[in-house]
């Protein structure tokens, strides 16, 4: 039996002038894992809450068309009777937990079914051992991490055994080790219990080479429905805004296959002859810019030897010495507790070290990591001044409400609200962890702009688990691990050679030649062309 | 504490209340302020219960100065001060400071016996334990406290965002009002992704949880048994006579060997359940 089948669906939220879905056509069958790919406000989201029930049913709007899933009319039931058919996981896991202690969150849904305590109990075992969290059922859901409580919030999903699972961006509130984790679970879910998964991501590079299908969604109608590795073709040709870096790399380099994975990839390559030793020399490092400014001028922002000691605790930053130069564009990367925030609050002041000392040049500006936290005011206009709002393009938007902004609009608007008017030009910008749930447009956006600010002076450092971004925008990273800096050097040196903290066209090429962005790789790549066929 | 069942943690609990309601005796609330702040240690809450103190102590003078000014009914004035408006003639009794000191001790063993509540008793399992009565109250009140963190972390992550804004975020009632209507806003936007979370658990068509039978572990039987006795020894006590306590009109704190052996008993019968550490090594 087909699981989910919408002909020509179409929705529209209340009060909007634009249908969130057009026209969608589509069957999802047993055990297919499906990826939905698409930018912001193509209609992912949407689709998925259609598919579950809550829309129309939770968040009303006009719905046409004919959706069902599991044999059930959404227009006829709801989203408690699909929940036996499908499952669902949103981006926030702080939300979507609804009980205190974990036992007693994968127990509601099994209890909701009138299962008895016995199969309460063994549905909770059996879901906690399949998603390797049977060590955190007696745990309190307010003391678990994002990752571990997004676990928790799958459990829940797939406790009565769903025969599908809906899951919208469940990686973007998570870092990358958490995100893979959580991807490796749904493809073993998906080849072991044979539950068909529809999964929404902005980072496909993660999830592409264990896809069936990817569908991709445009303005909310279905502009590509195919295989992984058609899907990349399409994405090269038709919207390079979604093709993975492994997709760009090849196209760019003029290799007719289209890799679905650094696997992929590198077997192409091994085929082709092209795979480059990873001891290629490297090009000479352009010139920096923050160099020619350090050397100008003192630091911007210099922190010697600060520590961050909690009362009762470890120590959050211990010892950190760093020099920012005017101009500079830095990544911090680093695990989830390696202290990057931390760090960041001791530069703009919001903590005061235990020991050491923090000095900057002149205001410190910081974007932390939920952009919606900014929003304090009922019109855009309210938050910040006129030229902040022109400076990120939001002039037009000053009557709008700023909680009705998309995604990276709220971004946008957050950077006007900390940068305030172009007359006091931070010495220091500082953002904390921007790129979450961002599609690559938005990412690329960013870059430009930051790489503005540091045109005109200001020094920026960005925190960041995005590898790709960070190869984007820095020209030199720092790496903390346990409130220490363990290495601080140029994008391609730390970036290049790393496993973790890596580009995935590093990782393709092994970090040779120092690659670390597709047109860098392809131009490697086209180089041995030439020099292997000439 | 922390392993024993919810109910039998509570029970322990409300035992301790009720000893502290009962009595007013000095010595004998004394000693339940220190059995509690043990147990707090025994029970891996000792930071919880330290502060938890740390209060009790910038509360009790408070308490013992209104009950200086607010009782008039002791006799030995140690200081007159005269007319005082708008208090009108003012003195200070040895009487009504006895009394205040033992308000002071009555609110500590509140006040710390709460902090051990909330420290080492899962209170989401008595409220789930509420769900078999009604399932949608409890689940509200289950809901309610689960959120209460998230929010609590919600407003202090919008006030940093308030003062990393380019001008400040502004200071004074004006700012904080902004604030709090951000939180406000943000609180409904919370409720909204729990509503729609508890929808696709099937909320809707969910039942009243069918009772769960387990086993009573030693823990269990250990902290139920405690509680039981402490309410025991609070009822004998106090239909002996013991420990009883007169402020007004004169003071009169029998100190006897029987006051004595109640605090003792009160304190050994708290700490007994964490003696308990029989079981197999491995």
């Amino acid at each position: 039996m087909t699981l989910l089948e919408l002909d020509r669906v179409s929705y529209a939220y209340p009060g909007a002038k634009r249908p969130a879905l057009r026209d969608v056509s589509l069957i999802i069958e047993p055990g297919e894992l499906v990826v939905l790919a698409g930018g912001s406000a193509s209609g992912k989201s949407t689709l998925l809450r259609a598919a579950g029930g809550l829309v129309p049913h939770v968040h009303g709007g006009t719905f046409a068309g004919e959706l069902r899933c599991g044999g059930l009319d959404v227009r006829e039931h709801g989203p408690a009777e699909l929940s036996a058919v499908a499952g669902s996981l949103f981006q926030d896991p702080e939300t979507q937990v609804v009980m205190g202690s974990v036992r007693a969150e994968i127990a509601f849904p099994l209890e909701g079914r009138g299962d008895g305590p016995a199969a309460v109990a063994r549905g909770v075992e059996e879901a906690a051992l399949a998603l390797g969290i049977a060590h955190l059922l007696d745990r309190r859901t307010a003391q678990l991490s994002g990752g571990e409580l997004q676990r928790v919030a799958l459990a829940a999903a797939v406790a009565r055994r769903p025969q599908l699972l809906l899951l919208d961006e469940p990686t973007s509130q998570l870092d990358p080790v958490a995100g893979d984790e959580l991807i490796s679970l749904l493809r073993r879910l998906n080849e072991e219990w044979g539950t068909a998964i529809v999964l929404a991501e902005h980072r496909l590079e993660r999830c592409l080479a264990a896809a069936d299908r990817v569908i991709a969604l445009r303005d909310g109608a279905v502009a590509c429905d195919a295989s992984a590795a058609d899907f990349q073709e399409w994405a090269v040709a038709h919207a390079p805004e979604l093709a993975t870096p492994a997709g760009r790399l090849f196209a760019d380099a003029g290799l007719g296959h289209r890799p679905t994975g650094v696997k992929d990839a590198r077997r192409a390559l091994v085929r082709a002859g092209l795979l480059p030793d990873p001891s290629m020399p490297e090009p000479p490092e352009p010139p920096s810019r923050g160099e020619r400014r350090r050397a100008r001028r003192d630091a911007a922002l210099r922190l010697d030897g600060v520590w961050h000691e909690l009362p009762a605790g470890p120590a959050l930053l211990r010892g950190v010495d760093l020099a920012v130069g005017p101009g500079e564009l830095v990544a911090l990367m680093g695990r989830n507790g390696a202290g990057k925030s931390t760090l960041l609050r001791h530069a703009a002041g919001l903590l005061r070290p235990t020991r050491g000392r923090v000095r900057a040049a002149g205001r410190v500006a910081l974007l932390l990591q939920h952009p919606g936290d900014y929003v304090l005011h009922e019109r855009v206009a309210d938050e910040a001044p006129a030229a902040a709002l022109r400076a990120v393009g939001l002039e037009t938007f000053g009557d709008r409400h700023p909680r009705d902004l998309s995604g990276g609009e709220r971004e946008r608007l957050a950077l006007a609200v900390v940068l305030g008017d172009g007359d006091a030009s931070p010495a220091v910008v500082c953002l904390d962890e921007p790129t979450r749930g961002m599609d690559r447009l938005a990412k690329e956006a960013l870059a430009e702009r930051l790489a503005g600010l540091a045109d005109a002076g200001s020094a920026v450092v960005v925190a960041t688990h995005d590898a790709e971004f960070a190869a984007t925008l820095a020209e030199r990273v720092v790496l903390l691990a346990d409130g220490r800096v363990i290495a601080d050097g140029t994008a391609r040196e730390i970036l290049g050679g790393g496993w973790y903290f890596a580009t995935e066209t590093a990782r393709i090429l092994s970090g040779a030649g120092g690659a670390l962005l597709p047109a860098e790789g392809a131009r490697l790549l086209r180089a041995i062309t030439t020099i292997e066929v000439p | 504490m922390r392993t024993a069942r919810a109910t039998a943690g509570a029970a322990f609990c409300a035992a301790l209340v009720l000893c502290g309601l009962v009595y007013e005796h000095p010595l004998v609330l004394g000693a339940l302020c220190l059995a509690t702040l043990a147990a707090g240690r025994l029970a891996g809450a000792g930071a919880q219960l330290s502060r938890a103190a740390k209060l009790c102590l910038l509360a009790a003078p408070l308490v013992v100065a209104i009950n200086l000014v607010a009782n008039r009914n002791g006799l030995t004035v140690f200081w007159r001060l005269g007319e005082v408006p708008p208090f009108g003639q003012l003195d200070l009794t040895l009487e009504a400071l006895a009394y205040g000191g033992a308000l002071a001790l009555r609110l500590a063993v509140m006040v710390l016996v709460a902090a051990l509540f909330g420290a080492a008793v899962d209170v989401d399992a008595l409220l789930l334990g509420a769900r078999r009565v009604s399932a949608r109250s409890g689940l509200t009140a289950v809901l309610a406290v689960r959120l209460v963190p998230v929010l609590a972390r919600d407003a202090r992550r919008l006030d940093e965002a308030r003062r990393c804004r380019w001008d400040g975020g502004g200071s004074g009632p004006a700012a904080r009002l902004a604030v709090l209507r951000a939180i406000c806003a943000g609180t409904l936007d919370r409720a909204a992704d729990a509503a729609a979370a508890l929808e696709v658990r099937g909320y809707a068509t969910a039942g009243r949880p069918r009772r769960a039978r387990s086993p009573w572990s030693r823990q269990d039987l250990a902290f139920a048994a405690a509680a039981a006795a402490l309410i025991a020894i609070a009822v004998a006590g106090r239909v002996a006579g013991i420990a009883s306590f007169d402020a007004v009109p004169a003071l009169d704190v029998p100190t006897r060997s029987a006051e004595l052996a109640l605090a003792a008993a009160l304190v050994v019968t708290a700490l007994a359940p964490f003696a308990a550490r029989r079981g197999n090594a491995r």
